[in-house]
């Protein structure tokens, strides 16, 4: 929303320190998101008239333009700009000016030919960014004029203010006023506006509202005498300023009081409307109507429609008019039409048909129903400069409106809301300058709140407005007592297994949780997944069940940038689908990828993530799941379910994504591990009896796994064995073929006593014969 | 026997100077002074001599042997210090040869950044609430006072999910559900924060991405005031950018808070003289705060003219990129190895 430092001025009595009104406005809540200076640099261009158009006799790209400046003297122009005849009124900058680009206009010779000043485009004297040729002006303006002063403008200051959705009296000029006046401490009115009526209706025109909950308020006037022409030049000057393009005398005055008063309103050429009766009603579903864009519209039974006394709908309600009532170069009579329409069906219609414009936006904000027949008789009054007269009578309906019953705002309810000890006097005098009447009752107020706030209708919508005038900065700062702050168990589990990972030489990647369709069956993911119903991108439609597909396309994105051997992690949810109608699941998962590395530094991540968690061993099994290597991948399991995989990516898979490296993997279900007991790290008393090491070989059939025979050695060796390294795996002469050796140190010490040779002899020969017995192994020499 | 003395003593300096090695050395102490050496021999025959002159004698004979000692153990200990110093040039190393091997993992910008976050707001008493990405109209919309067709609504682009009916099941589009499930589960006082992933409708840029990272705040205790909102926002402030960068609050509008503000912060670029960033501020916009709706406590059941509270929420990305100089919020997820190492 824009507003011009003078139009505010025509409500209220602000003064000139426009940067200290700016940070009031701010202040409450009408954010200013730029302020400009406005009509500056204008001195020196003056209006002249073209008299003849000549070829430059030595250019093509420039021709020669006489000019008049009211004196009838011709003065030669050099111009590389054709769009102007003989007759047309341009903006002249002579001779000494200066422009705003700093640049300083002289008399020069352009090939041979003197130029004794310079046309100008609008975007060169700030009448908007058109740089299409010269600024052809209005042929009413005065010949030699001087520019400003023909074209309305004069200094100005320009605010650029945002304005939130609770805020529908800040949609216009005066409402802007109000606000500011009350914070400033100076009065505030809207001017009475003076307009003689001519005449009376004589049935001329008629209304009806025959729904009244989508018509809150119906006004008609009949205005005659009506020309559709230029607008007078101040006017078109100020519209301009808020960014809306002049179109004609009556569409400009349509605009100008909805900008100043924040009502929308629309004309219909009075000779096209039989009766010049105004039905407002529901439409019917399937209704069709040919909008002003020349668009023809279906509509449905929740769109507001304006019908004729034929009941044919000439206008969607509030949002947009229907050509066959448009006002055209023959209208002489008009209707204005002064509405209240129920604000969800607008935001309903609007959307629907994609047609958001300055008077839905103001409608389902909620505009102001009392000020209607105000903004009649100002479009009256503006419409008047042209030569229209205001026909005497209004027609005026009303149908649903919001109950405006006093709202009790208990004094102490605001001070302990806010933290502030304002007395019943001081909550007054901050509400009833924005035109919120208060009544005392027994030290609290029963106030009604005014029409142009259709957002406030509770205590606290008025305890905000107590707020804003009081001012946020005056409230003072506490700090409530709080209670002891702390992380979850997980979030702590997180940040541990987050540390260890970075001491392995692990990155952290985020990426994206969406996926394109296909992703996942590529990586041989779980593929029943949650899609998006509207995504922006088709690539971008599926949530990942699993966390391999983003690893997997950070490592190819790293590897064609020539990084190889990128170590990366994440830690996040995935999305598993749990039918419709139902949130899906979303375990948190951790996973590793290791570009250039096998199966068993997968395996030394995973030792280092259960030794950190002290959740046990888990059971490691040879598996073949799909996407990971199919003779080096093992199922991890905790209490007897799995929790995860350790291995590497298949090969298949990595070709696919364009990766030619190993990458060794770990993916664990963070949810299910930590399900499990962990994390007590209890004490074991250390012994500081003397140990006794014994190495022992088997030879084991390949297709046992080292890890069983492990857990063999530690069932028969307990309570003796201290710890177990399996410090050489061996294949080749001396071991039988599909078989290798497995060589352990096996460390024993008692907790309270000196180890005999033959408690050692003792426990050898029982690992011995069990892992013979269990795993048809032979000890070697 | 006094110049068999002076000859022993000149002999064994002779002798000592031209040792050459260990091995050698361990042999003449033994020639000079071991049981066979003529130092010993002499002793022996002191007994012969009178009593005067023994005793002129031995005292030279003692002179003798301690000056023999002394120059052998001098010799013996430059040779060790020689035979140490050979030792240690063999195990020379270049240590500018070392190759770099494995390097050190590096934390997303946005973990460090919400963990910093999470710190500050433990350590003033928070505790760090969690809850569902995908979630339900009512959780994201409905019970934070936003019904169906509001016109707030436009306020976030929404993505929704293909789960159930249409429009029912949606990605949340900012932290705010998770105040109504922690309130749902339990009785206030409630001091939380919850960190976590958000989602819109917007095509990616350098300061929008349909994923990003908010962190929300909420407190709901008895007699809980604007100025308490301020005051906390003001102390997190301070803690988390420093004592110099201060805060703001200005009128703003929520649904789901009300009175409702802007939560703005010093410049922390230029701090708050005015500079490109903050478009000559002075002020960064943050995120937005206010006092929890009476609609949003009456919806989790909870009485509002008992309980009262403020909310606040911010983004993450876009601290994580202010305290590092990152100029484009797409660079945080393109996971290039080369930008996350720099953390």
């Amino acid at each position: 929303m824009k507003v011009l430092l003078s139009w505010l001025r025509e409500f209220a009595p602000f003064g000139d320190d426009a940067a200290a009104l700016g940070d009031q406005l701010s202040d409450l809540g009408l954010t200013v998101e730029e302020m400009t200076v406005v009509g500056e640099g204008l001195e020196g261009i003056v209006v002249a008239r073209v008299l003849e158009t000549r070829p430059h006799p030595d250019a093509d790209r420039i021709q020669l333009v006489d000019v008049d400046l009211g004196d009838g003297e011709a003065l030669q122009i050099c111009c590389g700009a054709f769009n102007m005849a003989a007759g047309d009124l341009v903006p002249l900058a002579t001779l000494g000016t200066t422009m705003t680009n700093g640049m300083t206009i002289e008399r020069r010779k352009m090939r041979g030919e003197w130029s004794n000043g310079m046309l100008c485009a609008a975007d060169e004297i700030g009448m908007g960014t058109d740089h299409d040729g010269i600024m052809i002006l209005d042929p009413t303006v005065e010949v030699g004029a001087e520019f400003a002063g023909a074209m309305g403008i004069e200094v100005d200051v320009l605010y650029d203010l945002e304005v939130n959705p609770n805020r529908p009296d800040a949609m216009s000029v005066a409402g802007v006023a109000r606000d500011l006046a009350a914070r400033v401490g100076v009065p505030f009115a809207i001017p009475e506006p003076e307009v003689d009526e001519v005449g009376t209706l004589h049935g001329r025109a008629g209304i009806e509202i025959v729904d009244a909950d989508l018509c809150g308020r119906f006004l008609v006037r009949v205005l005659d005498g009506v020309s559709v022409g230029v607008s007078p030049a101040w006017l078109a000057h100020r519209l301009r300023s808020l960014g809306m393009r002049p179109i004609n005398s009556v569409v400009d005055v349509s605009n100008y009081v909805m900008a100043e008063l924040g009502q929308p309103n629309h004309t219909y050429d009075l000779a096209l409307v039989p009766d010049g009766l105004l039905r407002a009603r529901w439409a019917a579903e399937g209704e069709v109507i040919e909008t002003l864009d020349g668009e023809s519209r279906a509509l449905t039974a929740t769109d507001g429609v304006i019908a004729n006394r034929d009941d044919e709908v000439i206008g969607i309600a509030g949002v947009m008019g229907g050509s066959s009532t448009e006002i055209s170069g023959s209208t002489s009579s008009v209707l204005v039409e002064m509405a209240w329409w129920d604000p969800m069906s607008i935001a309903r219609t609007s959307s629907r048909l994609g047609l958001r414009s300055e008077a839905s936006m103001r409608f389902e904000r909620g505009a102001d129903p009392e000020v209607v027949d105000l903004a009649a008789r100002r479009f009256a009054q503006l419409l008047a400069e042209t030569g229209a007269t205001l026909v005497g009578d209004q027609l005026d309906e009303r149908g649903d409106l919001p109950a405006r019953s006093p709202i009790r705002v208990r004094t102490a309810r605001v001070n302990d809301l806010l933290g502030t000890s304002l007395s019943p006097t001081d909550i007054a005098d901050l509400l009833e300058p924005i035109g919120f009447s208060t009544s005392p009752v027994e030290g609290d107020h029963d106030v009604v709140i005014p029409s142009f706030r259709f957002d406030s209708v509770t205590e606290i919508d008025i305890i905000e407005e107590v707020a804003r005038h009081h001012g946020y900065a005056n409230i003072a700062r506490t700090v409530p007592k709080a209670l002891a702050g702390r992380l979850s168990e997980r979030q702590q589990e997180r940040r541990q297994l987050r540390q260890v990972l970075l001491g392995l030489g692990v990155t952290e990647a985020m990426p994206m949780p969406f996926l394109a369709p296909g992703d996942l069956e590529r990586a041989g993911a779980p593929a029943e997944a949650v899609t998006l119903s509207n995504p922006l991108d088709a690539n971008e439609s599926v949530l990942r069940t699993s966390l391999r597909v983003g690893l997997l396309k950070a490592l190819a994105f790293n590897a064609s940038h020539r990084q190889k051997g990128v170590r990366l992690f994440e830690m996040g949810k995935v999305y598993l689908p749990l039918g419709a109608g139902s949130l899906p699941s979303e375990p948190e998962h951790l996973a590793v990828a290791l570009a250039g590395s096998d199966a068993t530094d997968a395996v030394e991540v995973w030792e280092v993530i259960r030794e950190s968690l002290d959740c046990g061993r888990g059971r490691l099994v040879p598996v073949e799941v799909a996407g990971l290597h199919p003779s080096r991948t093992v199922s991890v399991s905790l209490g007897g379910r799995v929790i995860g995989f350790v291995g590497e990516i298949d090969p298949s898979v990595l070709a696919d994504f364009g990766i030619d490296e190993r990458v060794a993997w770990v993916e664990l279900d963070l949810d299910a591990l930590l399900a499990q007991p962990h994390g007590r790290h209890r004490y074991r008393p250390v012994s500081r009896q003397p140990s006794s090491d014994i190495d022992l070989a088997f030879e084991v059939a390949s297709d046992v796994a080292a890890g069983t025979v492990s857990s063999t050695i530690r069932q028969a060796s307990q309570p003796l064995l201290a710890s177990l390294d399996l410090f050489d795996v061996y294949r080749g002469d001396g071991v039988a073929e599909g078989a290798r050796s497995l060589a352990y140190r096996l460390r024993f010490q008692a907790p309270d006593r000196t180890l005999t040779d033959d408690d050692v002899a003792d426990v050898r020969q029982k690992v011995i014969e069990a892992v013979a017995k269990a795993h048809d192994a032979r000890l070697r020499g | 026997m006094i110049d068999d003395l002076e000859r022993i003593e000149s002999d064994g300096r002779a002798r000592a100077a031209a040792v050459t090695g260990l091995n050698d050395l361990r042999e003449l102490e033994s020639a000079l002074l071991g049981k066979k050496s003529d130092l010993t021999a002499l002793r022996r025959r002191l007994g012969d001599l009178e009593p005067d002159e023994r005793k002129q004698v031995g005292k030279r004979l003692n002179a003798v042997r301690g000056e023999l000692e002394t120059v052998l153990a001098e010799r013996r200990s430059s040779f060790e210090a020689e035979q140490r110093r050979r030792t240690l040039e063999a195990e020379r190393l270049d240590l500018t040869e070392h190759a770099p091997g494995r390097r050190r993992g590096h934390l997303h910008l946005v973990t460090q950044t919400q963990q910093r976050l999470e710190d500050v707001f433990v350590g003033m008493g928070f505790t760090v609430a969690e809850g569902p990405d995908v979630e339900t109209d009512w959780y994201n919309f409905e019970a934070l006072n936003i019904p169906a067709a509001h016109p707030a609504r436009s306020m976030w682009d929404t993505l929704y999910v293909d789960l159930g009916d249409p429009e029912t099941i949606l990605l949340r589009t900012h932290t705010s559900p998770v105040q109504i499930r922690v309130m749902d589960n339990q009785e206030p006082p409630v001091y939380i924060v919850a960190p976590g992933r958000v989602y819109r409708r917007d095509t990616a840029d350098a300061s929008h991405m349909p994923v990003f990272h908010q962190i929300e705040g909420l407190v709901v205790d008895r007699a809980i005031t604007f100025g308490d909102l301020a005051g906390t926002l003001e102390a997190f402030t301070t803690a988390y950018f420093g004592e110099s960068i201060h805060s703001r609050l200005r009128p703003s509008y929520f649904p789901f808070t009300e009175p409702s503000a802007e939560y703005d912060i010093n410049c922390v670029f230029c701090q708050g003289e005015g500079c490109r960033t903050c478009g000559r501020t002075g002020w960064l916009e943050l995120g937005g705060c206010g006092l929890v709706h009476p609609k949003v406590l009456e919806a989790v059941g909870y009485d509002p003219e008992e309980w009262s509270g403020f909310a606040f929420g911010f983004g993450i990305d876009r601290l994580a990129l202010m305290r590092h100089g990152v100029d484009d919020l797409r660079e945080l997820f393109t996971n290039d190895i080369r930008f996350l190492e720099q953390f």
